[in-house]
């Protein structure tokens, strides 16, 4: 999903930042043309926008990473680390949300999240895509 | 009977000759190498513009047979072979059951040898089922025909038993032939760990999978004085161990594929399961270290690890497919390709292709001196041909060679003197 995204918003000018574990971070994805962090805390200040992946808990296994608190401690989008982002950063997340773990519910259901109108969007982007390319010409 | 090939460009490093030469075949033996050998009522092959050379030997097949005789049998096999110019193949043990015995090597060499095509040398399994915790009854199988040992499709993790395996393997003076993969590392991967992996969005198994193992089995070589030989190298870190360890005098040998040499991880793009195989294709960087290896010689020979899957398994989800392409058909030219980039003459690719192998296994071939089994193949090195799906031998059609232009192609093959391959085709 990230690489989609980072496809997307590049082409769009977009500035790409990747943050989390760096157990987590794909080999060479630098040279896609985005930064790297493994610091929310610090890459949280500059953003304008912070989309959230959702973090697949079976890759506990595999040692990803030791455990889901630990995560939600370091990489939890939480109303206390929110302190630290722009007035006017906007919280996006395609879903389902693990509330608690990368987002807290305070923050999905804050004022700063437009995760409903994305996904409402993201309904009708689909359809305009399937549309565009299956559509035959007669 | 009698079979003289004439006119022909002789290439047998064993006897350092590279020139044109006449070879005389008399009872399933080379009768005599000569310039201009005149012979009556002789059979004659005419190798005008053509390689005449030691039969090839690829050291690393998977023939399927039993278990999985719907991807390939010893029949299917060993067509593919003959067609590839190969004189003999060495099949590994990771069929179904698992060749771990003496039976099932007797079984493999009986197959061939009713075939009457060409010779089957097997490898034993080094330990029960191929599990890694009891090693198998290396006499027997010895007495069965095996003439290495390897649990190839899986590594011998446990160092414990691979040490064992090596030591006890010195009283019957059998290689050990090693599938370097750390589990661990490898982590459920389906292709090279690489910027490629991270575009495709899929698993990837570092380089270093193999290369760990091989470190530690380098020293595990050195521990017990066993014969070692590395399966299918693919990467550079692990040529680079074995160029050292070689220069330090250990007992180890190490093969490498045409696909190693030919492709990187970006054929995979578009997730083509022809382009799957373990260990998966790797960088550039890696295929210039193959190529490097096999230029100043650490790299001793040249195998296919030729391992056939129907086309059904193979038309799935890219991290559901099995790993293997087949190889036999393609080796040659794929490999000839080494003597055009000039980064081996011709003699020395042949003695990679046959006499190396013969000597990693001990058996007496790869040389044509008077006296030796006329096991022979003759190719010309500028016939072009299209690897097309339908006139594959193999049952299987897995290769990311599909569809190629190849430059090369053996045209007669002669096992103990009998005319197996004529003019292009099987007898």
């Amino acid at each position: 999903m990230a690489r989609s995204n980072i496809w997307g918003l590049k082409k769009l000018g977009a500035k790409v930042t990747v943050c989390g574990p760096p157990t987590l971070i794909p080999r060479d994805i630098e040279k896609l043309g985005v930064a790297v962090s493994y610091d929310l805390d610090t890459a949280i200040q500059d953003q304008d926008v912070l989309n959230i992946l959702r973090i697949q808990l079976e890759r506990q296994q595999g040692a990803f990473f030791p455990s889901i608190r630990e995560y939600a401690a370091e990489y939890g989008i939480s109303q206390e680390r929110m302190k630290k982002a722009k007035k006017d950063v906007i919280i996006m997340h395609p879903g389902p949300i693990n509330r608690g773990v990368e987002l807290s519910s305070e923050v999905a259901d804050g004022p700063h999240s437009v995760i409903l109108e994305q996904v409402t969007n993201g309904v009708a982007v689909r359809m305009a895509v399937l549309f565009h390319t299956t559509m035959v010409e007669r | 009977m009698k079979l003289i090939i004439k006119n022909g460009h002789l290439v047998d490093p064993k006897n350092n000759l590279d020139e044109s030469m006449d070879i005389l075949v008399e009872n399933g033996k080379v009768a005599k190498v000569g310039k201009k050998i005149s012979a009556t009522g002789v059979n004659e092959i005419d190798a005008k513009g053509k390689i005449v050379c030691p039969g090839l030997i690829d050291v690393h097949v998977h023939l399927r047979q039993p278990g999985y005789e719907y991807k390939e049998t010893i029949e299917t096999g060993l067509r593919a072979a003959v067609k590839g110019g190969f004189t003999g193949v060495c099949p590994m043990p990771n069929t179904n059951p698992i060749a771990d015995s003496r039976s099932d090597m007797e079984f493999m060499i009986g197959e061939a040898r009713r075939l009457s095509l060409i010779n089957l040398w097997p490898v034993g399994a080094v330990t029960l089922k191929e599990e890694g915790k009891e090693l198998t009854e290396f006499g027997e199988l010895k007495k069965g025909g095996a003439v290495a040992l390897s649990d190839d499709g899986r590594p011998v993790s446990d160092s414990n038993i691979l040490r064992r395996a090596l030591e006890y393997a010195k009283k019957f003076d059998l290689v050990i032939m090693v599938h370097c993969q750390d589990e661990g590392l490898f982590c459920g991967g389906c292709m090279n760990e690489g910027f490629v992996s991270t575009c495709l969005g899929l698993p990837g198994i570092p380089s270093e999978s193999e290369s760990v193992e091989v470190a530690r089995d380098i020293q595990l070589a050195d521990l017990t004085g066993g014969r070692l030989h590395f399966c299918h190298i693919s990467s550079r870190r692990s040529l680079e161990l074995i160029r050292h360890a070689k220069s330090k005098g250990s007992r180890v040998t190490a093969e490498t594929c045409p696909h190693y040499f030919h492709l990187t991880d970006e054929s995979v793009l578009n997730y083509n399961t022809n382009a799957k195989m373990n260990p998966p294709l790797r960088t550039k960087e890696d295929v210039d270290e193959v190529k490097r290896s096999l230029k100043d010689g650490t790299v001793d020979v040249i195998s296919t690890d030729h391992a056939p899957h129907a086309e059904s398994e193979k038309e799935t989800e890219f991290d559901k497919a099995p790993f293997g392409i087949i190889g036999l058909e393609t080796s040659l030219p794929l490999s000839l390709k080494l003597v055009e980039e000039k980064i081996l003459p011709l003699k020395e690719l042949v003695r990679k292709m046959s006499l190396k192998p013969a000597e990693i296994l001990k058996i007496d071939r790869g040389h044509l001196s008077e006296g030796a089994v006329a096991d022979i193949t003759v190719f010309d090195p500028n016939l072009e041909w299209v690897v097309e799906k339908d006139k594959l031998e193999s049952k299987s059609k897995n290769s990311p060679f599909l569809g190629w232009k190849m430059r090369g192609r053996a045209t007669d093959v002669l096992v103990a003197g009998r005319h197996v391959l004529v003019d292009g085709k099987i007898v």
